[in-house]
Formats: C-alpha cells, structure tokens, sequence
C-alpha cells in the first residue's frame, strides 16, 4: 500500500512538473491572418498593422520575447494619439491573451490533448493513488490527526511557504497577467468549445481547476472523515454546488447565449453583481434576465436571512459557497493553522465589517452612476472606488492573500477577514439565528483539539470549558470541532433560540 | 491575604481562577513543570502531532497577569507549617497566609525488578511526554502494563508511530475492574482490531535490560518472555505527596481532607489527585484522579478561602473517555457489577462497536446510570434522569432527547427500544415522538 502511495505522489509530482514547465515551453509566431481575426474593427486593422509589419511572422522562442515586441509595437501605435490627447482613438485592449494563444506553434499546441490528459488527468489519479492507500494503511475509520504538526507541509515548514509563494504568483499572474498562462489556457480550448461554444479565456482554466482541485481533495475528505456523516454530505454539498452551479451551469448559458450567472453567489461576495454591464446585460435580455436581476436580490434580502435564521450561516459558508468549497478540500489539510488568539479576533471584527462597509459604498457609488449617469458622487469618481475594490478586495485578498495563504494561516483567511458576505451572514447568525453549537454539559476537559482545527481561529474550547454554547458570528459550521472532540462535548444544532447564550452549571454549584 | 497555590494543574488554576473571581487576594501559583497552564489530558495528542504544547494551554499567557494570578516556575522541597514558610531547591523562601497543596498523581511503580531501565516510563507530565519521544526512537515493540485510561492512551501514541503494542492487563479483559464484562469486551474487540496484542490475565515479573541499561525484553509472571524496545507502566497512578510525607501534615494514600478540602492543619487546603477524602461517600472513591472533580473541588474551595464555607459535592457520577476511535460517557455510579439492588439493561449494535448500558432500581425502575460506548449523550438529560429517579421506561422511550451525535448520524433509538422490550416484557415502551421542527 505504502508503495501505491509513493507511485501515486511521484506521478503527481512529474504531472505537476510538466504543468509547470509549460509556460516555458512553445513557440510563438503572430500571422496577419491571426491578427485580423482577433482585431476584426477596419479602423483599429489600419492603425495597428503598420506598427506590427515587424512582428508579423517573426517567430519566437519565448513568450517573454514575444510580449516585448507585442506590447511595443502596440503602445508605438497608440503614442501618436496619446500625444495629441485624442483618448477616444487609443486602443485600450491589446487582446494579449487571445494572441498569444492563437499564436502559439510547436510542442503545447500540437500535443495539447495529450498534455490535457497528463496535466489534469493523470495528476488527478496520481493524487487519489495518494489518497486512497490510507483506507488500508489505517483501516479503522476515526479521526487521524497524526503527524498534523510534524510534517512542514501542515505545520508551516519550508514546503509550506513555498507553496504559499507558487499559490500567490499564480493569483498575480492569473488576473494581471494572464497572457504568461496562454499555453495552460491554451489545453482547454477543446473542452470549452463543447461547453461553452467559444475558447478558454483565463476564466474558464481557473473554473475548470478550481473544480478539479476541489474533486480530488473530496476523495481525502471522504476517506478521513467516512465516519461522520455530517462531513460526508457536506462535502458533497459543496462539490455539487461548485461544479453544477458555478462551473457548469455559467458555460452552459454562455452557450446558449444566454447571460450567464452563478445563481448561488450572492453579493456582496458577487461585487460585481451591480456593476453597470451586468445590469445592462439582465435588463436587456427579457424576462429571463430580470428573473436572475430578481433572484439575485431575493437571496440577498430574504434568502440570506431566513436561511441563517433557520440554520445557520453555514448553510451558505460550508455547504454551498465556493470558497468555501476549496477551503474545505483543499484548504482542509491546513484549517489548524487559524490564529486563535484575541488580537486576531480584534483584527478579524474590524477588518471584516470593514470590508462589508466599503463593498456597500462601492455598490451605491455605482448603482449612483448608472442610475444618474453623473460618474461622480461627492467628488469622488465612482469608477476609480470600483476600481479599487475590484482590484484591493477582489483580486489581493480574495484571490491571492485568501488562498495563497492556506498554508500560513489557514484556509479560511478571506472569509474570517474578508468576505462581505460572510460578515452579513455572521451579523444574522450572532443575533437572530437558531444555529448554535451545544457543549454537552461539564464534560469538557479543555484538550484543545477543537480550538486547534477550528478554520475560524474561535477559541472554541474557552466557551466549552465553561459550559457555554458557542455562538459566533465567524462560525461556518463546518463542524469539525464536533468531529475532533474526543469525549463527544460539541453539536451543531438548531433549536428554539430561546436560552441559546445559557451556560451550563450544575445543580450543586447553582447556589454559587 | 496571600494565598500560594503549589501545583498548575486544573485543581490548582481552578481555585486560583475562582478566588481572583470574587476576591483580591494576592494569589500565587508555583509549579515545577510548567510555566503555564497546560492541559494534561492533552498531553498524548502532543506525542501524536495532533497538536503542539501550546495548543494545550487554555488560557493565552497573557490571562494571568491581566487577572493579578502570579505564576512561579520552581520546585518545592520543604513546608514550614508553623512560619508558614515554603522553601525552593534552589534555597528561596516564600510565605504565605493560606496554602493550597494540587501537587498532582505520579506513576505506580511496584518494585518490579528493571523497572528504571532506560525506556521504562509513565506518563503524567509533560516530561515524560518529552522523555517518551526520546524513549521511542527505533522502537518496533512496545509493551504497555496495565489496561486503564492512561494504558490505553500509551497505547493509541505507541500506535500513531507504527510500533506494535503489547498490553497486558491483569482482569480477564480489558479494564475488567471498572468496566463490565460487554463493555470491557467490546473494547477489547477494538484493542485487537487496531492490531494490538491485548495479553489477559498476565502480570509483570521483570523488565530485562541490555548492557547499555536500555529495556530489551519483560517476562511476565506466567514466564513468557516479550521482546520490546519500550515499557509503558500504566498500573494507575497515587498521590504526589513526597513534599509532605514526613510532615505535620496528615496523610494516607494521599493528603488527608474533610468534605471542605481542608487539612489536619489550619490554612492549609489540598484537593485535585493529591487528596484523599476522609469519608468517601459510599461508593465513591477516596481518592478522586479526575479532571472534572479537580474543576469542582477547586470552585468549591475558592468559596471557602474566600469566606463561605463551600462543601464539596460530587453531584451525579459522570466521566468520559476515548478508546483509541470508540467514545465513552457515563452517567451515574455505573460499577462493574450493578448493585444488589439494581437491574441493568444492556444493548450492543451488531457490529459490536457502540452499546449502552442503563442501571436501574430492581423495586421501582428508577434510573441509576447509564454507560454509552460509540454514543455521545447529553449530560443535562441524563442528570435530570437521575437526579429526579425517572422510571426506566420513560427514560428508554425518551432516550432520542439526549442523544447528542452530529447531525445526520444514524439514531439507533427504534433498535435499543425493541431490544429493551424484549429482554423487559413488563414494559413495552414506544419511542416518544419527536416534535419536528420546534419554533
């Protein structure tokens, strides 16, 4: 079994050195013929070719070089406009990425199916030959925090920064950058053509990874923890969520032309929900479009409150949500490495209500400009707060601090002390909500493995040593401190919200 | 006043938290383990990666100046109970207006011959946790002697690193003195289906060593040899009264107390592992070794420091542990046998991994206790059970009310109820309907 186990992490391992090579790789060669397809206005053809006669048919042997050439050629075609301030003639999008992948000859584009395969599908097996040898290594279901904080990986060793640091620059290059990831874009153009009818934008690779990701971790999830049931359906839950509703459902409406839409992301987690072009798109695409405009507001008015009400906010946070998804599967390995302590619950209130603040101004700033068509609101330009958000919130840390943090501090940095919604949830769920977790009793006995994989860093062994339940605005009820408790303290539950802050003291000690 | 507490365990820190609750006391607390405040029961998942030390510690370290609780690293030699005087090795000296005595359990030793080799050890505190991890490197084999709670803790750490684990217990199974005859069964189906060789009826004779004084093999009374790299001596602990045994200070097993925690002498206290209570009630223990009557015995005493004289008062029996992947919880006195006045009704799955036991009164069917294995049951429920003497019957038919397993888990009510009216024909009980979303 164990040499199953290495087979498989050495086949992931070399899929994983393949996949990374490939940016590296290929060559590059932009033809007229490529170029006019991709720049089909006349006017831009007229200004455009002249500056890039050089750079036509030239082939290239890195995409680095390639780019240089690219980007000069275009910024000496827009300098004479810029000079003379006639903005309206710049031409802002250089289409960089599409380019790029349309340019690509050689090794990545003529063996892009097989290196789908090997990338993607092979890897995957890889991992679960890693995983799955663990059901006969240790055949008796319970939980296994063995080694946890032995092994750098899970205890913030040297590999661990390292994978920190690859998950970063993958988020920085992956939304600034995305044209260095043309060859990885590139391999999924086959699947996103039966999709969604068109080819992959950078998109439509994170969606397909972040589902993959998501899928070989559940087999981890499933086989750790097979004997609670309440991690088994969870766990699907989420995956169904992510796969159906946020991966195929979005494609499969871009094929059919319709708008296409995530119906579980709610804003203001979904920032970009009212967003002008978003508006313009619902409402001008018939009763459809202001079913999904209705949706959309529903959940935020009625379905977030009454769902938390009845059950808790994570109903949404570890059942449904995608981040939430990849934090419970990919992120799971590393949820015992949350800060605990009270500074970081400081730091979390402010920083999170914070958030939820800005993305409030941002949206009224810019539902203020697509009502009134004035672009600025007191003096400030709604378009640069838009910007900013979209840029500080939506790209820094959501993406790269959220998740290229896993294995620093945790798996759930964004929605402890980021996520918009999470906040809004968590206001519900602390004040008017059923959802609590029980402690049985007297019969903590503060061992601490529940405050230790406790993703959101709550303390949760500081309520249950005194017999209080734990109700927290933070918590996801991802109820794994329930499942590592070793004498069986902690439930989730919902009941009458009646006595739900009650302590428990025993009859003897009343008289106190 | 200034109140010293020797000890950092949770009797100590208890009845420190609980008189800086309603008191100004200067309050001190010295221990020779530890600087901080750590749990002990968490001690094996140290060993086992699951946590690090500082997971262990309740209280972040800035608690206890925020709450004027002054904590000294040092090792007590010697108490002057007249001058009221504590004198450390290192020849410092610290008075005091009340003492307090929490020094803890150390582990039972019965002059086996070998038995301070090199790789023999118990596990009470943290350095034997530290030691442990030394002890055990390269080991293959180990044997553990004695099958309690700290036996099968050793066991469940000896197991994470791959080495196989021997246990020898004295009973016919598992824990046979506290646990009864299914229970101590099903556990030991458990033992062996972890792979670990669990030896019945078997003592240790001697532990042998190598020339380099390391353990290289024990012999048991019956003269089987065991080859192993590593002995675990889990046949209980006693009291850590070394400090005061040749004292003033009145002991037994442990450090003689009234029901209020008090001592022969006047100011000073002791409570946790280290006492012994003068007049046990019947059926408890003199000597209490856990960490919930620690937390009770120190609140109760924190009153009588701070002035209202607080007896001690066990309440209804409850305890709970892990074996290796199997839960348990007890409610009530729950003795391997049930009393003479008692029946006892018990319920086992088929897959002989989760069972309950309930004791109830042969004349009147009031419940007396419960055991459940593999089943997480609410202690609110069972208590009141108890405390009011609720007929059996109700409570078998209510049992769906305490049942405190993580949603979605499979509720084995319908099961235990046939079982119950079947072994119980006198009572035909059905399962009380649950109320389906309660507003």
């Amino acid at each position: 079994m164990k040499i199953i186990r290495n087979i498989g992490l050495t086949i992931f391992l070399i899929c994983f050195a393949v996949f990374l090579s490939l940016p590296f790789l290929g060559k590059y060669k932009l033809t007229e013929k490529t170029f006019t397809e991709n720049f089909s206005d006349v006017n831009q053809q007229k200004v455009l070719k002249p500056a890039l006669k050089d750079v036509f048919d030239k082939e290239y042997n890195s995409n680095v070089a390639f780019f240089n050439d690219y980007n000069k050629a275009f910024d000496d075609a827009n300098k004479d406009f810029r000079d003379k301030k006639e903005w309206d003639k710049v031409i802002n999008d250089n289409k960089i990425l599409d380019i790029t992948k349309s340019s690509s000859i050689g090794f990545v584009k003529d063996n892009s199916t097989l290196l789908f395969i090997i990338c993607f599908l092979i890897s995957a097996l890889g991992g679960i030959m890693y995983m799955v040898p663990a059901l006969f290594i240790k055949p008796v279901a319970g939980i296994k925090n063995d080694y946890i904080f032995k092994r750098g990986i899970t205890s913030r060793g040297i590999i661990a920064f390292c994978f920190a640091a690859f998950l970063i620059i993958f988020y920085i290059f992956l939304y600034q950058k995305p044209a260095y990831l043309s060859n990885w874009v590139l391999l999924m153009d086959g699947l996103s053509n039966t999709l969604t009818g068109g080819n992959s934008s950078q998109w439509f690779l994170y969606g397909f990874l972040y589902c993959l990701v998501m899928s070989v971790m559940s087999v981890r999830m499933y086989i750790k923890y097979r004997n609670n049931n309440y991690q088994l359906l969870r766990t699907t839950s989420v995956l169904f969520f992510q796969i159906a509703f946020a991966f195929m459902i979005p494609n499969i409406l871009t094929n059919l032309q319709l708008p296409s839409m995530d119906f579980k992301n709610i804003w203001p987690l979904d920032y970009t929900f009212f967003f002008d072009y978003r508006l313009t798109e619902l409402t001008s695409n018939g009763m459809l479009g202001y079913w999904m405009l209705g949706w959309g507001i529903f959940l935020i008015i009625v379905g977030v409150p009454v769902m938390v009400y009845f059950f808790g906010k994570r109903w949404y946070c570890s059942w449904v949500c995608g981040c939430g998804g990849l934090a419970e599967t990919l992120g799971d390995p590393f949820r015992q490495l949350s800060d605990k302590s009270l500074k970081a619950w400081k730091f979390e209130r402010i920083i999170v209500h914070s958030v939820l603040v800005f993305a409030v101004v941002m949206t009224i700033a810019v539902l203020y400009t697509f009502f009134t068509g004035s672009p600025k609101l007191l003096g400030i330009d709604t378009y640069s707060i838009r910007q900013t958000y979209s840029f500080g919130i939506g790209f820094m840390f959501a993406g790269a601090i959220g998740t290229g943090f896993y294995p620093v501090m945790g798996s759930r940095v964004w929605c402890r002390f980021g996520c918009p919604l999470a906040a809004y949830l968590g206001i519900v769920q602390r004040f008017k909500s059923r959802f609590r977790i029980t402690t049985n009793g007297a019969q903590c006995i503060s061992c601490g493995n529940c405050s230790t994989y406790c993703e959101m860093g709550i303390d949760v062994r500081a309520y249950a040593q005194n017999g209080e339940n734990i109700i927290r605005s933070s918590c996801v009820g991802c109820g794994i401190c329930a499942a590592v408790c070793p004498r069986g303290v902690l439930k989730l539950e919902n009941l009458a919200e009646e006595g739900r802050f009650d302590a428990y003291i025993r009859p003897e000690e009343k008289a106190f | 006043m200034k109140i010293v507490i020797i000890g950092n365990g949770i009797s100590g820190i208890t009845t420190a938290r609980y008189i800086r609750k309603q008191s100004d006391h200067e309050i001190l607390v010295i221990s020779a383990e530890s600087d901080h405040f750590f749990s002990r029961t968490a001690l094996m998942y140290i060993y086992m990666g699951h946590m690090k030390y500082e997971h262990t510690k309740p209280y972040e370290d800035w608690f206890w100046s925020k709450n004027r609780i002054e904590l000294k690293n040092a090792y007590i030699q010697n108490i002057d109970f007249d001058s009221k005087k504590l004198f450390t090795v290192k020849g410092e000296e610290i008075s005091y207006d009340k003492l307090v005595i929490s020094t803890g359990s150390i582990t039972n030793k019965f002059d086996w011959p070998g038995q301070d080799l090199k790789g023999v050890q118990g596990m009470v505190t943290k350095q034997d946790v530290e030691l442990m991890e030394e002890n055990t490197i390269g080991v293959t084999d180990a044997v553990v002697v004695g099958g309690g709670l700290i036996g099968i803790e050793m066991a469940e750490m000896l197991h994470s690193r791959n080495i196989h684990v021997h246990i020898l217990v004295r009973d016919n199974v598992y824990w046979g003195g506290i646990l009864p005859k299914q229970e101590a069964e099903l556990v030991g189906r458990h033992i062996a289906e972890h792979k670990m060789n669990l030896i019945t009826k078997s003592e240790l004779k001697e532990i042998i060593g190598d020339e380099n004084g390391k353990v290289k093999s024990i012999i048991t009374k019956d003269g089987k040899e065991i080859k192993c790299g590593f002995v675990a001596l889990t046949a209980g602990v006693s009291p850590n009264i070394s400090l005061v045994k040749d004292s003033k200070l009145e002991t037994d097993r442990g450090i003689l107390v009234n029901d209020y925690l008090e001592t022969n002498i006047k100011d000073v206290y002791s409570l946790g592992d280290c006492a012994q209570f003068r007049n046990p009630k019947e059926n408890h223990p003199p000597v209490e070794q856990l960490w919930y009557t620690g937390k009770m015995q120190g609140r109760a005493l924190a009153n009588t420091i701070c002035g209202t004289k607080t007896k001690y008062d066990r309440g209804i029996w409850f305890n709970s542990a892990k074996f290796l992947d199997i839960e348990y919880q007890t409610y009530g006195i729950m003795l391997k046998e049930p009393l003479s006045d008692e029946d006892t009704f018990y319920w086992e799955h088929k897959d002989g991994k989760i069972s309950m036991r309930a004791n109830f009164d042969k004349a009147d069917g009031a419940l007396r206790g419960f055991n459940f294995f593999g089943i997480r049951f609410k202690q609110t429920v069972a208590d009141d059970w108890i405390r009011n003497k609720k007929d059996i019957g109700y409570c078998i038919s209510n049992l769906n009310k305490g049942f405190f397993d993580p949603e979605f888990y499979k509720s084995y009510h319908k099961d235990i109820v046939e079982h119950f009216n079947k072994v119980q024909p006198q009572y035909q009980v059905k399962i009380a309907k649950k109320k389906f979303l309660v507003f």
